[in-house]
């Protein structure tokens, strides 16, 4: 398993749109498994409802995990993600 | 030839096919269910739906107003297929053998409430995404259409009766007319027939049945006749009155554009009374000089929690934008009685319309009128916006709103919020009591609204919504206008105008009693502007006298 963390810098956080667009590009990894933490608490990226609710902010700090599979291009992919949108 | 009579909102003649409201409440109720499988399935069916509804409205989104709007729809599909919902209805299906509908609900208002008690009110505002895709699912589990009509041609709609809430959801754009077994003239179904400019006819009874679905039936607002397969002459008089009846509305277009002032030069106001708002257009299209009355209990029906203050400073400040500086009136909340709102959980009342309704209810619950106030106001900062308390009976009451009012401004101006300070406060007269302490209340607000429906109901004591009382119902009783003119008298004493928002406003035949006493303003549906200006044009304002009011 990799991961790296990153820190939120949209004022919004993790909103709906951002959140939707994460959990449908989820599929894309399979079998990679991406996973997206805060303060504890795990979700996995493709988990639309629980990723909105970890209430995720501004100036939050996240872990993104991928086990199995193509780990480096699918944290590649969420990183490229989350920096051009959050 | 099959010929039924009712009462009747005079509003022309129309023809078109029969389609019958379907009711469901919605409502889900725990079964317990053998076949597990068969209710994934159900679910199942129910959710590719759901996603192809919202998909298909994404789309329209995207087209029509840009990928902002579309994403909303595109978040709500995925919702439907969100790996943590679906599992929650699954293992209720699995470990409570319930029907689907209840699982499907147990999920959603599960899902609703943890975004609900989230500490970020962006978050807490999601609980209503889940619960509207919730309902889409259940609504689609039920067979329940949205818009309440499944037909690709416009309608005439047929029902028992509406309640507002369902005249709401309805789909205006397909609806011709209405026919309805129970309600009067008075009934909301009569009240959006008069708003929508088009026929109605109440009341027609056990004769109005539900195997004519589909055929064509012509209706005459005139005579409240509901004709099915019309003989020869039946026909040829329909097609003649339908023909002046277009003539008409040609000729009413002259009266665009001109003055609301008599032949001897008396200028009345003519504004129009809406119920959402997308009632504007109408309002626009026929040219009244303002909105003398929105009704703000669509806001509060439509939802199925209390609306939020940015909600409503939302809707209100679109009516005073697109009415163009132009006087909007907007009535605080006004549910109780006929127009029942389930999450306000009031009690039930042997007798509603004299319970605890419309102002009764803001000043039990200062919370409900402060969200409510504060929007009124901030709306206030974008157009000339006038706010109208209803069912008023005591000076007390305005005092009380009035200091919720001031309360309401001082937060404002602590929170650097924009608002129009001099904002006009206004009541309605409808109640005999407000008549009798109008003189009081005058000194204590800029306007009189007189609703001259309750009035006349309270009056008389007669139930507005009962339909058997016939003559005993008389809307033009010396009473009324009695009441009416002290009403005004009371006013102009004190310097203030007064308006008629009640159905009463658009009866022609009281025109010249309404000019003899001087009302300011009458304030009727859209669609009956520019015939009150035709009638108003031809009037000579020092010639009417009030002989209506004798006995």
């Amino acid at each position: 398993m990799k991961q790296f963390t990153y820190v939120i810098t949209d004022p919004l956080g993790i909103h709906a749109r951002p959140a939707g667009l994460l959990a449908k590009q989820a599929k894309s990894y399979a079998p990679t498994v991406v996973t997206i933490s805060k303060g504890g608490q795990t979700v996995k990226a493709g988990q639309l409802m629980k990723l909105m609710s970890l209430g995720v902010k501004g100036g939050d700090e996240i872990t993104v995990s991928a086990d199995g599979g193509d780990e480096d291009t699918a944290l590649a992919g969420r990183k490229a993600f989350l920096e051009a949108n959050l | 030839m099959i010929l039924m009579q009712g009462k009747c909102v005079p509003k022309g003649v129309t023809s078109g096919p029969l389609y019958f409201f379907r009711r469901s409440s919605g409502e889900v109720t725990q079964r317990t269910v053998a076949d597990i499988e068969g209710e994934k399935a159900r679910l199942e069916r129910a959710q590719a739906q759901s996603v192809e509804q919202l998909e298909a409205l994404a789309e329209k989104c995207r087209a029509e107003s840009g990928d902002e709007s579309a994403v909303l729809f595109e978040t709500h599909a995925m919702f439907v297929e969100d790996e943590d919902y679906v599992d929650c209805i699954l293992s209720a299906l699995e470990e409570e053998h319930c029907n689907v509908e209840y699982a499907v609900r147990q999920a959603g208002e599960q899902f609703a409430a943890m975004f609900a008690a989230m500490d970020d009110e962006y978050m807490q505002a999601r609980a209503a995404d889940i619960r509207d895709v919730t309902r889409r699912i259940l609504n689609n589990l039920m067979g329940i259409v949205e818009g309440g009509i499944d037909s690709e041609e416009p309608v005439i709609l047929a029902a028992d009766d509406l309640a507002p809430s369902e005249t709401l959801q309805l789909d205006k754009s397909k609806i011709l007319g209405f026919i309805t077994q129970g309600g009067s003239g008075n009934s909301h179904t009569a009240i959006l027939a008069r708003t929508m400019g088009i026929p109605a006819i109440c009341g027609l009874g056990d004769a109005l049945k539900q195997g004519y679905e589909g055929r064509t039936a012509y209706i005459d607002g005139e005579t409240g006749k509901v004709c099915l397969e019309p003989d020869e002459l039946t026909l040829q008089s329909f097609r003649e009155k339908l023909a002046k009846q277009e003539q008409m509305r040609e000729l009413m277009q002259t009266m665009r554009g001109q003055e609301d002032v008599t032949l001897d030069g008396r200028h009345i106001k003519v504004y129009c009374n809406i119920g959402s708002p997308e009632d504007v257009s109408a309002v626009l299209a026929n040219d009244g000089q303002g909105i003398g009355l929105f009704r703000s209990e669509f806001l509060y029906l439509a939802a199925s929690d209390y609306p939020t203050e940015e909600e409503q400073f939302q809707a209100y400040k679109s009516v005073a934008e697109a009415i163009g500086g132009k006087r909007v009136i907007i009535r605080t909340l006004d549910i109780g009685a006929d127009k029942q709102v389930d999450y306000f959980h009031l009690t039930k009342e042997e007798n509603p319309a004299m319970g605890l309704r419309a102002i009764r209810i803001c000043l039990n619950r200062p919370e409900v009128f402060r969200t409510q106030l504060r929007a009124l106001y901030r709306a206030s900062a974008y157009g000339k916006v006038a706010i109208m308390f209803p069912m008023i009976t005591s000076v007390w009451e305005v005092k009380e709103c009035k200091r919720a009012c001031k309360s309401v401004m001082a937060e404002l101006t602590k929170e650097g919020i924009p608002f129009n300070p001099e904002t006009e406060i206004g009541i309605m007269v409808e109640t005999p009591a407000s008549v009798f302490m109008a003189r009081d209340l005058a000194k204590l607000v800029d306007f009189f609204s007189v609703g001259t429906n309750d009035l006349t109901q309270y009056t008389l004591a007669c139930d507005r919504q009962c339909n058997d009382l016939g003559k005993f119902f008389d809307p033009h009783h010396p009473a009324i206008l009695r009441a009416l003119k002290m009403a005004a008298d009371a006013a102009h004493a004190e310097g203030i105008w007064i308006g008629i928002c009640g159905e009463l406003g658009a009866d022609l035949s009281l025109l010249p009693t309404f000019l003899a006493m001087g009302i300011d303003e009458l304030s009727v549906s859209p669609a009956s502007v520019l015939p009150l200006r035709a009638a108003i044009r031809r009037s000579i304002a020092q010639t009417c006298t009030l002989e209506l009011l004798e006995g």
